[in-house]
């Protein structure tokens, strides 16, 4: 099988690429942790397009439950059906709705699966799927039927750290943390995605970045998705690099700021640092 | 083949099982890691590391085992002790400017010249600056000078050099043991929660009972679901005054915050140590008084009491009546520290000071006997232990 490079839209870092070769290798799921806005979700994006496979997506809310991954019954059409004398009502293989799992299972081909944001769901949630991550099958018990993978598929789980998962989920996993990008593998993700803009705009409009991210106190740091549209947004506006050079961003609030700061405490901050700076200078 | 590696990371505290070691031998027979040593380090990381809050511990033992490395000891980036710069002020600089210096006006300037002088030197030696310990040899072994081995001031940026990754500490942060910051205030405030969460009582599920009456073709079938439940009540002692101030607000809000979990949540006030008296506003403490005897009637042996406190003072102001800075006392500290750790089933002690540090001072290993060992460093990993201890 193909092995996981960067690509020339994302940009992996080395030890990035070794968890996933290793998960692929070993066919157990990776875990991917890190900051909002490091690009979790894409990397299964760019893990499925980098091999060639299909990508299941099986996003999490708080309400999810592991059942819904394998299949539901789906009791009140069956029941509604049961009154109203329709002869499907026979057999329950017609009220089972099959989960993004058992599609997962089933492909004649290995498919690469993301389930997004497992934190999000009950706290047993992982715990429920600790078997069918780990043997990748389960029993179905309305029709007593065993849906085993055809292919073990590559499991991609990210996580933003609001609950701690279980360690007997953990132990079966491998682990990768997303650390933020520093100056340099922020250019090249930068020029991996914008490959047109002007180098001295990028330049500068990098050096506000990190200096905001700098600022004590900031409640919601920007991270890469946010610089990606803020930089969108300048080079729609055409502003020239001087506009961002000749500001310190300890005196001013950087142009176009709605893009990095997101809520109204950290502009509320930032306009404090420069009503400050502007009193004592 | 690296079963001492696996062992000194369980030692190290970082939890690898046999199958995450075995898991980590798969991958590497199946050539995933090949030649590199950066590649093993990147895979073992990815095998055996399953907590961001590990990376470090996992970064410094990998170090160790694959490098002979000395361990650092506390903090790798402290300031030198003065009896070694004013040796290697000795080696560097001639007598005149020795007394120069002494008369310009002592430390302060010595740290200033060697910095000069050492970053003139990095100029004609072609080492580049490492930290103390890693090298592996006292930078200092019989006054013989290397100025290679210390890191005065700001350092090379080593980032930068095809260097040992495990040696840049990257994680540092997510180490649990770090102090409560703002950063990590909502962690600890989820580890609060889920100490208050537990209890268990019944309660109708009504979505699950109609789902499964569904279920049942219209028969009922109730079903009934453990309520998550709010008992626990804590009584919080809070040491004010001096440096605790700072700390004495983090723990405040910290509580407050996580104040609707609990069922109850008192606070009272107390200096150094709490003696026959509490209090409730610190501004009015002087007419705002409780006795101490009091709080332990009106609040009954359920309540969880969490102290906060640096518990750093005199020994006396524990061992012996009267010894309290602040007014008479007839029962001595410790007299009361034992009637409240007794009436209360369970207490603990939060101490913000750095856990390294406690057995320096007397005071704290006093208190510490007197809660029976249950004092907690104020991090996130202490607040776990503390919640675990409560809760048991």
């Amino acid at each position: 099988m193909a092995s996981f490079k960067s690509t020339e839209r994302y940009i992996a870092s080395r030890d990035l690429e070794v968890a996933v070769n290793a998960a692929v290798t070993l066919q157990r799921p990776l875990l991917v942790k890190g900051e909002p806005g490091t690009g979790k979700t894409v990397l299964a994006h760019e893990v499925a397009a980098a091999l060639g496979l299909p990508l299941i997506e099986w996003h999490i809310k708080s309400t999810t439950k592991a059942q819904q991954g394998l299949y539901e019954y789906d009791a009140v059409s069956r029941l509604r059906d049961g009154q109203l004398g329709d002869p499907r009502v026979h057999d329950i293989a017609n009220y089972i709705v099959r989960g993004k799992l058992w599609d997962a299972f089933e492909a004649p081909e290995p498919v690469v699966v993301l389930i997004d944001e497992i934190d999000k769901a009950d706290i047993e949630f992982p715990n429920d799927l600790l078997l069918e991550l780990d043997r990748m099958q389960f029993f179905v018990y309305e029709t007593r039927q065993t849906v085993a993978a055809r292919n073990r598929p590559i499991v991609i789980i990210t996580s933003n750290n609001e609950k701690e998962l279980p360690d007997a989920f953990l132990r079966r996993c491998f682990f990768h943390y997303i650390r933020f990008p520093d100056h340099e593998t922020m250019q090249r993700i930068v020029a991996a995605h914008y490959p047109d803009i002007r180098h001295d705009l990028a330049r500068e409009a990098l050096n506000v970045f990190f200096k905001v991210r700098d600022v004590p106190g900031l409640k919601k740091k920007p991270a890469t998705s946010e610089l990606l549209d803020w930089l969108k947004l300048l080079m729609v506006e055409d502003l020239p690099p001087e506009a961002l050079r000749s500001r310190d961003p300890h005196v001013v609030i950087p142009p176009l700021h709605g893009a990095l700061l997101k809520n109204e405490q950290d502009v509320h901050l930032f306009e404090r640092i420069a009503f400050l700076s502007r009193r004592g200078g | 083949m690296f079963a001492h590696f696996i062992l000194a990371l369980r030692q190290g505290g970082v939890p690898a099982s046999i199958t995450e070691y075995l898991a980590l031998l798969g991958a590497m027979k199946a050539g995933v890691a090949a030649y590199s040593i950066d590649d093993f380090y990147y895979l073992s990381r990815a095998a055996l590391v399953k907590d961001e809050r590990h990376l470090d511990r996992f970064d410094r033992i990998f170090g160790e085992c694959f490098k002979g490395l000395e361990p650092p000891e506390g903090d790798m980036t402290r300031e030198l002790p003065e009896e070694w710069l004013r040796k290697l002020a000795e080696k560097l600089l001639t007598p005149e400017e020795m007394a120069q210096i002494e008369a310009l006006g002592g430390f302060e300037q010595l740290m200033e010249t060697l910095r000069q002088r050492l970053a003139e030197q990095q100029g004609r030696h072609q080492g580049g600056a490492k930290w103390i310990g890693t090298a592996g040899t006292s930078p200092f072994g019989a006054y013989g000078y290397n100025p290679e081995g210390v890191r005065i001031g700001q350092d090379e940026s080593r980032h930068r050099r095809a260097v040992k990754v495990w040696d840049r500490r990257e994680f540092k942060d997510l180490d649990d043991d770090v102090e409560l910051g703002t950063r990590n205030m909502k962690l600890a405030l989820r580890r609060l929660r889920r100490f208050a969460r537990q209890g268990a009582a019944t309660e109708l599920d009504l979505p699950d009972t109609i789902r499964s009456t569904a279920n049942n073709a219209g028969h009922l079938d109730l079903k009934l679901v453990a309520e998550r439940h709010n008992t626990v009540k804590v009584l919080l002692f809070l040491d004010v005054g001096g440096s605790m101030d700072e700390h004495v607000r983090v723990s405040e809000e910290l509580f407050s915050a996580a104040r609707s979990e609990f069922k109850h949540l008192e606070y009272f006030y107390f200096h150094n140590c709490p003696y026959e008296r509490v209090w409730k506003t610190n501004r009015r403490r002087q007419e705002h008084q409780i006795a101490t005897h009091e709080v332990l009637r009106t609040y009954g042996p359920d309540y969880k009491l969490i102290f906060v406190g640096d518990a750093s003072m005199s020994p006396y102001e524990i061992s012996h009546g009267g010894g309290s800075v602040e007014h008479w006392n007839e029962e001595a500290g410790s007299v009361w520290m034992q009637r409240l750790t007794t009436h209360y089933r369970r207490s603990a002690w939060l101490n913000p000071c750095p856990e390294r540090a406690w057995h320096h001072v007397m005071s704290i290993a006093m208190l510490r006997d007197l809660m029976g060992g249950r004092m907690f460093p104020l991090t996130l990993g202490g607040l776990d232990d503390m919640t675990r201890d409560l809760s048991r």
